[in-house]
Protein backbone atom coordinates (compact mmCIF):
# COMPACT_ATOMS: atom_id res chain seq x y z
CA UNK A 1 0.00 0.00 0.00
CA UNK A 2 2.65 2.38 0.65
CA UNK A 3 4.42 1.60 -2.32
CA UNK A 4 1.68 2.40 -4.03
CA UNK A 5 1.19 5.57 -2.84
CA UNK A 6 4.53 6.48 -3.36
CA UNK A 7 3.89 6.02 -6.95
CA UNK A 8 1.30 7.80 -7.22
CA UNK A 9 2.41 10.63 -5.82
CA UNK A 10 5.57 10.12 -8.27
CA UNK A 11 3.28 10.15 -10.87
CA UNK A 12 0.97 12.78 -9.41
CA UNK A 13 4.26 15.44 -9.46
CA UNK A 14 4.96 14.27 -12.96
CA UNK A 15 1.57 14.91 -14.28
CA UNK A 16 0.80 17.63 -12.45
CA UNK A 17 3.11 20.03 -14.75
CA UNK A 18 1.33 18.68 -17.58
CA UNK A 19 -2.25 19.09 -16.07
CA UNK A 20 -4.39 19.65 -19.11
CA UNK A 21 -7.34 17.45 -19.80
CA UNK A 22 -9.33 16.06 -16.72
CA UNK A 23 -9.91 12.59 -17.67
CA UNK A 24 -13.10 11.77 -19.06
CA UNK A 25 -15.73 9.75 -17.11
CA UNK A 26 -15.64 6.87 -19.66
CA UNK A 27 -11.89 6.95 -19.21
CA UNK A 28 -11.87 6.57 -15.45
CA UNK A 29 -10.10 3.57 -14.61
CA UNK A 30 -11.91 1.81 -11.64
CA UNK A 31 -9.56 -1.19 -10.27
CA UNK A 32 -10.48 -3.68 -7.88
CA UNK A 33 -12.86 -0.80 -5.93
CA UNK A 34 -10.23 2.01 -6.07
CA UNK A 35 -9.50 5.02 -8.35
CA UNK A 36 -5.91 5.72 -7.68
CA UNK A 37 -5.24 8.96 -10.50
CA UNK A 38 -6.30 12.04 -9.17
CA UNK A 39 -9.18 12.93 -12.11
CA UNK A 40 -7.66 16.24 -12.68
CA UNK A 41 -4.16 16.34 -11.57
CA UNK A 42 -4.65 19.23 -9.45
CA UNK A 43 -4.65 18.69 -5.40
CA UNK A 44 -8.60 18.93 -4.70
CA UNK A 45 -10.00 22.07 -2.46
CA UNK A 46 -11.77 20.89 0.65
CA UNK A 47 -12.91 24.23 1.40
CA UNK A 48 -14.47 24.14 -2.22
CA UNK A 49 -15.39 20.44 -1.32
CA UNK A 50 -17.65 21.25 1.40
CA UNK A 51 -19.65 23.53 -0.41
CA UNK A 52 -19.98 21.02 -2.97
CA UNK A 53 -21.02 18.19 -0.42
CA UNK A 54 -23.96 20.49 1.32
CA UNK A 55 -24.80 22.64 -2.17
CA UNK A 56 -28.45 20.72 -3.57
CA UNK A 57 -27.90 21.24 -6.44
CA UNK A 58 -24.49 19.53 -6.81
CA UNK A 59 -23.41 16.96 -4.15
CA UNK A 60 -26.65 17.53 -1.71
CA UNK A 61 -24.62 14.36 -0.50
CA UNK A 62 -26.83 15.49 3.47
CA UNK A 63 -29.49 14.15 1.15
CA UNK A 64 -29.01 10.51 3.06
CA UNK A 65 -25.70 11.12 4.70
CA UNK A 66 -25.69 12.47 8.11
CA UNK A 67 -21.84 14.59 8.73
CA UNK A 68 -21.19 15.41 12.02
CA UNK A 69 -19.13 18.07 10.77
CA UNK A 70 -21.84 20.21 9.51
CA UNK A 71 -24.16 20.66 12.65
CA UNK A 72 -25.40 24.17 11.41
CA UNK A 73 -27.02 22.48 8.24
CA UNK A 74 -30.19 20.54 9.80
CA UNK A 75 -31.93 17.45 8.52
CA UNK A 76 -28.96 15.21 7.42
CA UNK A 77 -30.44 11.98 5.74
CA UNK A 78 -30.07 8.47 6.92
CA UNK A 79 -30.12 6.40 3.75
CA UNK A 80 -26.61 6.08 3.29
CA UNK A 81 -24.37 5.48 5.66
CA UNK A 82 -22.64 8.16 8.42
CA UNK A 83 -19.69 10.31 6.84
CA UNK A 84 -18.57 11.48 10.02
CA UNK A 85 -15.02 10.28 10.65
CA UNK A 86 -15.38 8.39 6.91
CA UNK A 87 -11.31 9.21 6.67
CA UNK A 88 -10.83 6.86 9.30
CA UNK A 89 -12.95 4.12 7.62
CA UNK A 90 -11.59 4.92 3.52
CA UNK A 91 -8.56 6.17 1.63
CA UNK A 92 -8.11 8.54 -0.83
CA UNK A 93 -8.24 6.01 -3.63
CA UNK A 94 -11.52 4.26 -2.64
CA UNK A 95 -13.06 7.38 -1.85
CA UNK A 96 -12.55 8.78 -5.11
CA UNK A 97 -14.07 5.51 -6.95
CA UNK A 98 -17.27 5.66 -4.57
CA UNK A 99 -18.02 9.49 -5.03
CA UNK A 100 -17.35 9.00 -9.05
CA UNK A 101 -19.17 6.34 -8.91
CA UNK A 102 -20.40 3.76 -6.17
CA UNK A 103 -21.78 1.04 -8.37
CA UNK A 104 -18.33 0.19 -9.46
CA UNK A 105 -17.82 -0.15 -5.46
CA UNK A 106 -21.13 -1.27 -4.18
CA UNK A 107 -23.48 -3.29 -6.64
CA UNK A 108 -27.02 -2.24 -7.06
CA UNK A 109 -25.90 0.82 -4.74
CA UNK A 110 -29.23 3.39 -4.95
CA UNK A 111 -26.09 5.95 -5.42
CA UNK A 112 -25.80 8.14 -7.62
CA UNK A 113 -22.83 8.35 -9.63
CA UNK A 114 -21.41 11.60 -9.59
CA UNK A 115 -18.57 11.46 -12.68
CA UNK A 116 -20.78 9.89 -15.18
CA UNK A 117 -21.89 11.31 -17.90
CA UNK A 118 -23.30 8.52 -20.38
CA UNK A 119 -25.80 5.16 -20.19
CA UNK A 120 -29.20 6.80 -18.48
CA UNK A 121 -32.58 6.54 -18.96
CA UNK A 122 -34.94 9.27 -19.95
CA UNK A 123 -32.20 12.02 -18.51
CA UNK A 124 -33.87 15.64 -18.42
CA UNK A 125 -32.67 17.88 -21.36
CA UNK A 126 -30.97 19.81 -18.90
CA UNK A 127 -28.55 16.84 -17.39
CA UNK A 128 -28.49 14.87 -21.14
CA UNK A 129 -24.70 14.15 -21.58
CA UNK A 130 -23.76 15.58 -18.13
CA UNK A 131 -21.87 14.52 -14.87
CA UNK A 132 -23.67 15.68 -11.74
CA UNK A 133 -20.66 17.03 -10.64
CA UNK A 134 -17.31 18.13 -12.53
CA UNK A 135 -14.34 16.12 -12.11
CA UNK A 136 -12.63 18.92 -10.23
CA UNK A 137 -15.70 18.81 -8.11
CA UNK A 138 -15.11 15.43 -7.39
CA UNK A 139 -11.38 15.96 -6.27
CA UNK A 140 -12.59 18.65 -3.64
CA UNK A 141 -15.24 16.69 -2.18
CA UNK A 142 -12.81 13.87 -1.90
CA UNK A 143 -10.52 16.65 -0.55
CA UNK A 144 -13.11 17.41 2.08
CA UNK A 145 -13.96 14.00 3.14
CA UNK A 146 -10.22 13.37 3.78
CA UNK A 147 -10.72 15.92 6.31
CA UNK A 148 -13.37 13.99 8.15
CA UNK A 149 -11.48 12.47 11.00
CA UNK A 150 -12.76 11.77 14.57
CA UNK B 1 -8.69 -4.79 4.98
CA UNK B 2 -10.84 -4.47 1.95
CA UNK B 3 -13.46 -6.48 3.15
CA UNK B 4 -13.78 -5.29 6.50
CA UNK B 5 -14.52 -2.31 5.47
CA UNK B 6 -17.24 -3.52 3.27
CA UNK B 7 -18.89 -5.35 6.56
CA UNK B 8 -18.65 -2.30 8.44
CA UNK B 9 -20.28 -0.24 5.76
CA UNK B 10 -23.22 -3.02 5.07
CA UNK B 11 -23.62 -3.41 9.42
CA UNK B 12 -24.26 0.98 9.48
CA UNK B 13 -26.74 0.84 6.43
CA UNK B 14 -28.87 -1.86 7.94
CA UNK B 15 -29.29 -0.48 11.40
CA UNK B 16 -29.86 2.61 9.44
CA UNK B 17 -32.58 0.99 7.55
CA UNK B 18 -34.16 -1.02 10.63
CA UNK B 19 -34.47 2.30 12.62
CA UNK B 20 -37.95 3.06 13.01
CA UNK B 21 -39.35 6.60 12.73
CA UNK B 22 -43.07 6.44 12.81
CA UNK B 23 -44.70 6.92 15.70
CA UNK B 24 -45.93 3.49 17.45
CA UNK B 25 -48.70 3.31 17.74
CA UNK B 26 -50.62 4.97 14.82
CA UNK B 27 -54.05 4.32 14.60
CA UNK B 28 -56.43 6.75 11.91
CA UNK B 29 -60.06 7.60 12.58
CA UNK B 30 -62.21 10.29 10.77
CA UNK B 31 -65.45 11.26 11.59
CA UNK B 32 -65.70 7.96 13.76
CA UNK B 33 -64.82 5.56 11.04
CA UNK B 34 -61.72 3.63 11.32
CA UNK B 35 -59.04 3.38 8.95
CA UNK B 36 -57.06 0.47 7.58
CA UNK B 37 -53.41 2.09 7.54
CA UNK B 38 -51.64 -1.07 7.83
CA UNK B 39 -52.08 -4.15 6.34
CA UNK B 40 -50.23 -7.47 5.36
CA UNK B 41 -48.81 -7.56 1.84
CA UNK B 42 -50.36 -8.98 -1.08
CA UNK B 43 -48.75 -11.90 -2.47
CA UNK B 44 -48.03 -10.12 -5.57
CA UNK B 45 -46.03 -7.23 -3.91
CA UNK B 46 -43.31 -9.91 -3.14
CA UNK B 47 -40.61 -7.93 -1.56
CA UNK B 48 -42.47 -6.21 1.56
CA UNK B 49 -44.10 -7.96 4.61
CA UNK B 50 -46.91 -5.22 5.02
CA UNK B 51 -48.18 -2.39 2.94
CA UNK B 52 -48.37 1.28 5.18
CA UNK B 53 -50.52 4.71 4.33
CA UNK B 54 -48.56 7.74 3.66
CA UNK B 55 -50.20 9.13 7.09
CA UNK B 56 -48.10 7.46 9.26
CA UNK B 57 -44.73 8.88 7.95
CA UNK B 58 -45.91 12.45 8.36
CA UNK B 59 -45.44 14.87 11.21
CA UNK B 60 -48.05 14.98 14.14
CA UNK B 61 -48.94 18.40 12.98
CA UNK B 62 -49.60 17.21 9.54
CA UNK B 63 -51.42 13.86 10.45
CA UNK B 64 -53.99 15.99 13.01
CA UNK B 65 -55.19 17.93 9.72
CA UNK B 66 -56.68 14.60 8.03
CA UNK B 67 -58.32 13.84 10.99
CA UNK B 68 -60.99 16.29 10.74
CA UNK B 69 -62.60 17.05 7.50
CA UNK B 70 -63.21 20.58 9.24
CA UNK B 71 -59.60 21.15 9.52
CA UNK B 72 -58.61 19.18 6.24
CA UNK B 73 -57.93 22.07 3.73
CA UNK B 74 -58.75 19.20 1.13
CA UNK B 75 -62.28 19.97 1.66
CA UNK B 76 -62.17 23.67 -0.16
CA UNK B 77 -61.20 21.71 -3.23
CA UNK B 78 -63.69 18.93 -3.02
CA UNK B 79 -66.61 21.32 -1.87
CA UNK B 80 -65.71 23.25 -5.47
CA UNK B 81 -66.23 19.75 -7.09
CA UNK B 82 -69.69 19.31 -5.89
CA UNK B 83 -70.65 22.66 -7.58
CA UNK B 84 -69.12 21.81 -10.21
CA UNK B 85 -71.41 18.48 -9.99
CA UNK B 86 -74.44 20.70 -10.46
CA UNK B 87 -73.15 22.90 -13.15
CA UNK B 88 -74.30 22.26 -16.51
CA UNK B 89 -71.94 22.24 -19.34
CA UNK B 90 -71.47 21.42 -23.49
CA UNK B 91 -74.29 21.21 -26.23
CA UNK B 92 -75.99 18.72 -24.20
CA UNK B 93 -77.40 20.88 -21.75
CA UNK B 94 -76.47 18.57 -19.15
CA UNK B 95 -74.53 18.47 -15.68
CA UNK B 96 -72.88 15.60 -13.63
CA UNK B 97 -75.95 15.44 -12.07
CA UNK B 98 -78.47 15.29 -14.75
CA UNK B 99 -77.70 11.66 -14.88
CA UNK B 100 -76.19 10.42 -12.00
CA UNK B 101 -78.68 11.73 -9.17
CA UNK B 102 -76.20 11.00 -6.36
CA UNK B 103 -72.72 11.33 -6.12
CA UNK B 104 -72.73 8.89 -3.32
CA UNK B 105 -73.74 6.11 -5.96
CA UNK B 106 -69.95 6.01 -6.42
CA UNK B 107 -69.00 4.71 -3.75
CA UNK B 108 -66.80 1.74 -4.03
CA UNK B 109 -65.76 3.03 -7.31
CA UNK B 110 -61.98 4.47 -6.40
CA UNK B 111 -61.33 1.01 -5.11
CA UNK B 112 -61.32 -0.58 -8.80
CA UNK B 113 -59.20 2.03 -10.56
CA UNK B 114 -57.91 1.73 -13.14
CA UNK B 115 -59.38 -0.56 -14.72
CA UNK B 116 -58.85 -2.79 -18.24
CA UNK B 117 -61.53 -2.04 -20.44
CA UNK B 118 -61.65 -3.48 -23.70
CA UNK B 119 -58.20 -3.50 -24.47
CA UNK B 120 -57.10 -0.56 -22.80
CA UNK B 121 -56.61 0.76 -19.17
CA UNK B 122 -58.81 3.27 -17.57
CA UNK B 123 -58.43 5.86 -15.00
CA UNK B 124 -61.17 7.67 -12.74
CA UNK B 125 -59.99 10.83 -15.46
CA UNK B 126 -60.76 8.85 -18.16
CA UNK B 127 -64.27 8.28 -16.83
CA UNK B 128 -65.05 11.76 -16.24
CA UNK B 129 -63.90 13.06 -19.72
CA UNK B 130 -65.68 10.47 -21.11
CA UNK B 131 -68.89 11.56 -19.34
CA UNK B 132 -68.16 15.02 -20.52
CA UNK B 133 -67.25 14.60 -23.92
CA UNK B 134 -69.79 11.86 -24.83
CA UNK B 135 -73.04 12.15 -22.91
CA UNK B 136 -72.80 16.37 -21.97
CA UNK B 137 -70.79 16.98 -25.37
CA UNK B 138 -68.73 19.56 -23.22
CA UNK B 139 -64.90 19.76 -23.34
CA UNK B 140 -62.44 17.61 -21.95
CA UNK B 141 -61.09 18.73 -19.00
CA UNK B 142 -57.33 18.46 -18.52
CA UNK B 143 -56.18 15.61 -17.21
CA UNK B 144 -54.63 16.57 -13.71
CA UNK B 145 -56.06 20.07 -13.53
CA UNK B 146 -57.71 21.95 -10.45
CA UNK B 147 -61.43 20.93 -11.79
CA UNK B 148 -60.24 17.25 -12.58
CA UNK B 149 -58.55 16.58 -9.03
CA UNK B 150 -61.35 18.45 -7.23
CA UNK B 151 -64.25 15.20 -9.04
CA UNK B 152 -61.98 12.69 -8.95
CA UNK B 153 -61.37 13.50 -5.08
CA UNK B 154 -65.33 14.04 -4.19
CA UNK B 155 -66.25 10.80 -5.93
CA UNK B 156 -63.42 9.07 -4.64
CA UNK B 157 -64.65 10.31 -1.17
CA UNK B 158 -67.18 8.06 -1.91
CA UNK B 159 -65.26 5.39 -1.51
CA UNK B 160 -63.42 6.62 1.83
CA UNK B 161 -62.74 3.85 4.12
CA UNK B 162 -63.43 0.88 2.07
CA UNK B 163 -60.35 -1.06 0.60
CA UNK B 164 -58.48 -0.74 -2.13
CA UNK B 165 -58.88 -3.56 -4.46
CA UNK B 166 -58.05 -3.18 -8.53
CA UNK B 167 -58.02 -6.47 -10.77
CA UNK B 168 -54.73 -7.60 -11.47
CA UNK B 169 -55.21 -10.71 -13.50
CA UNK B 170 -57.18 -11.31 -16.97
CA UNK B 171 -57.37 -8.18 -19.68
CA UNK B 172 -55.34 -6.27 -16.90
CA UNK B 173 -52.45 -8.38 -16.23
CA UNK B 174 -50.54 -6.90 -19.19
CA UNK B 175 -50.80 -3.22 -18.35
CA UNK B 176 -49.99 -4.96 -14.24
CA UNK B 177 -46.96 -6.16 -15.63
CA UNK B 178 -45.42 -2.74 -17.64
CA UNK B 179 -46.03 -1.11 -14.30
CA UNK B 180 -44.14 -3.30 -12.32
CA UNK B 181 -41.17 -2.96 -15.11
CA UNK B 182 -41.50 0.89 -14.77
CA UNK B 183 -41.73 0.83 -11.01
CA UNK B 184 -37.78 -0.99 -10.54
CA UNK B 185 -36.26 0.85 -13.72
CA UNK B 186 -33.79 3.26 -12.61
CA UNK B 187 -34.32 6.36 -14.59
CA UNK B 188 -32.33 10.01 -14.92
CA UNK B 189 -29.74 11.21 -13.88
CA UNK B 190 -29.81 10.35 -10.43
CA UNK B 191 -30.72 7.13 -11.86
CA UNK B 192 -33.02 5.64 -9.74
CA UNK B 193 -36.50 3.49 -9.46
CA UNK B 194 -39.54 4.22 -7.16
CA UNK B 195 -38.37 0.84 -5.13
CA UNK B 196 -35.30 2.60 -4.72
CA UNK B 197 -36.61 4.92 -2.51
CA UNK B 198 -40.07 4.00 -1.44
CA UNK B 199 -39.48 -0.04 -1.12
CA UNK B 200 -35.62 -0.07 0.04
CA UNK B 201 -35.65 2.62 2.04
CA UNK B 202 -39.12 3.99 3.39
CA UNK B 203 -39.68 4.53 6.86
CA UNK B 204 -35.64 6.50 6.53
CA UNK B 205 -35.38 10.43 6.50
CA UNK B 206 -34.39 11.60 3.00
CA UNK B 207 -33.15 15.36 4.33
CA UNK B 208 -36.02 16.55 6.38
CA UNK B 209 -38.77 13.82 4.24
CA UNK B 210 -39.74 11.15 5.72
CA UNK B 211 -39.94 8.35 2.91
CA UNK B 212 -43.15 6.40 2.74
CA UNK B 213 -44.13 3.28 0.64
CA UNK B 214 -45.31 5.45 -2.57
CA UNK B 215 -48.78 4.78 -1.87
CA UNK B 216 -52.16 6.15 -3.84
CA UNK B 217 -54.41 5.33 -1.76
CA UNK B 218 -54.58 9.08 -0.12
CA UNK B 219 -54.72 10.34 -3.67
CA UNK B 220 -55.77 12.87 -4.59
CA UNK B 221 -53.93 14.17 -1.80
CA UNK B 222 -53.94 17.89 -0.09
CA UNK B 223 -49.93 19.06 -0.14
CA UNK B 224 -48.97 21.59 2.36
CA UNK B 225 -46.30 22.22 -0.41
CA UNK B 226 -48.73 23.59 -3.31
CA UNK B 227 -51.58 23.96 -1.34
CA UNK B 228 -54.01 22.33 -3.46
CA UNK B 229 -55.41 18.75 -4.21
CA UNK B 230 -52.16 16.70 -6.45
CA UNK B 231 -53.04 13.72 -8.46
CA UNK B 232 -51.23 10.35 -8.73
CA UNK B 233 -49.90 11.48 -12.23
CA UNK B 234 -48.75 14.66 -11.01
CA UNK B 235 -47.17 13.15 -8.24
CA UNK B 236 -45.19 10.81 -10.47
CA UNK B 237 -43.93 13.39 -12.73
CA UNK B 238 -42.80 15.34 -9.47
CA UNK B 239 -40.60 12.26 -8.23
CA UNK B 240 -38.79 11.70 -11.95
CA UNK B 241 -38.11 15.23 -12.49
CA UNK B 242 -36.68 15.33 -8.66
CA UNK B 243 -34.55 12.28 -10.30
CA UNK B 244 -33.66 14.45 -13.50
CA UNK B 245 -35.67 12.30 -15.45
CA UNK B 246 -37.87 13.08 -18.59
CA UNK B 247 -41.46 12.45 -16.99
CA UNK B 248 -43.59 9.87 -18.76
CA UNK B 249 -47.01 12.08 -20.08
CA UNK B 250 -49.64 12.72 -17.44
CA UNK B 251 -52.61 10.45 -18.53
CA UNK B 252 -50.52 8.21 -21.00
CA UNK B 253 -49.82 4.39 -20.74
CA UNK B 254 -46.60 4.19 -18.58
CA UNK B 255 -48.23 6.46 -15.60
CA UNK B 256 -51.63 4.45 -16.06
CA UNK B 257 -49.77 1.12 -16.00
CA UNK B 258 -47.66 2.32 -12.96
CA UNK B 259 -50.91 3.99 -11.46
CA UNK B 260 -52.28 0.30 -11.65
CA UNK B 261 -49.06 -1.16 -9.86
CA UNK B 262 -49.46 1.12 -7.24
CA UNK B 263 -52.70 0.54 -6.52
CA UNK B 264 -52.27 -3.24 -6.35
CA UNK B 265 -49.48 -3.00 -3.69
CA UNK B 266 -51.60 -1.02 -1.57
CA UNK B 267 -54.28 -3.59 -1.49
CA UNK B 268 -55.88 -3.65 1.50
CA UNK B 269 -54.90 -0.39 2.67
CA UNK B 270 -58.23 2.43 2.92
CA UNK B 271 -59.21 4.68 0.62
CA UNK B 272 -58.38 8.14 2.12
CA UNK B 273 -58.95 10.87 -0.31
CA UNK B 274 -58.37 14.00 0.34
CA UNK B 275 -56.17 12.81 2.40
CA UNK B 276 -53.11 14.97 3.68
CA UNK B 277 -49.35 14.69 2.69
CA UNK B 278 -46.49 17.59 3.19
Amino acid sequence: MRIIGISIAVAGLLASPLAAEPVAPNDVNYEDGVVLASLTGVAGDPVNGRDVFKNRKLGNCLACHVNAEMPEESFHGEVGPELTGVADRWEQQELRAIVANSKMVFDGTIMPAFYQDTGYERPLKDFDGKSILTAQQVEDVIAYLQTLKE
Amino acid sequence: MKAIKLLVSTACFMGMAASTHAEEPATLSIEGQAFTIQASAPAHTENLDEVTSGWIYRTKETRALQLDDFDNPGFVFVDKAIDLWNEVDGSEDKSCASCHENVEDFAGLRTTLPRAEDGELVTMEDLVNECRTEQMGAEPWKYSGGKMTGMTALIGLQSRGMLMNVAIDGEAAAFWEKGKELYYTRVGQLDMSCSNCHEDNYDTMIRADHLSQGQTNGFPTYRLKNAKLNSTHARFKGCMKNIRAQPYKVGGDEFKSLELYIASRGQGLSVETPSVRN
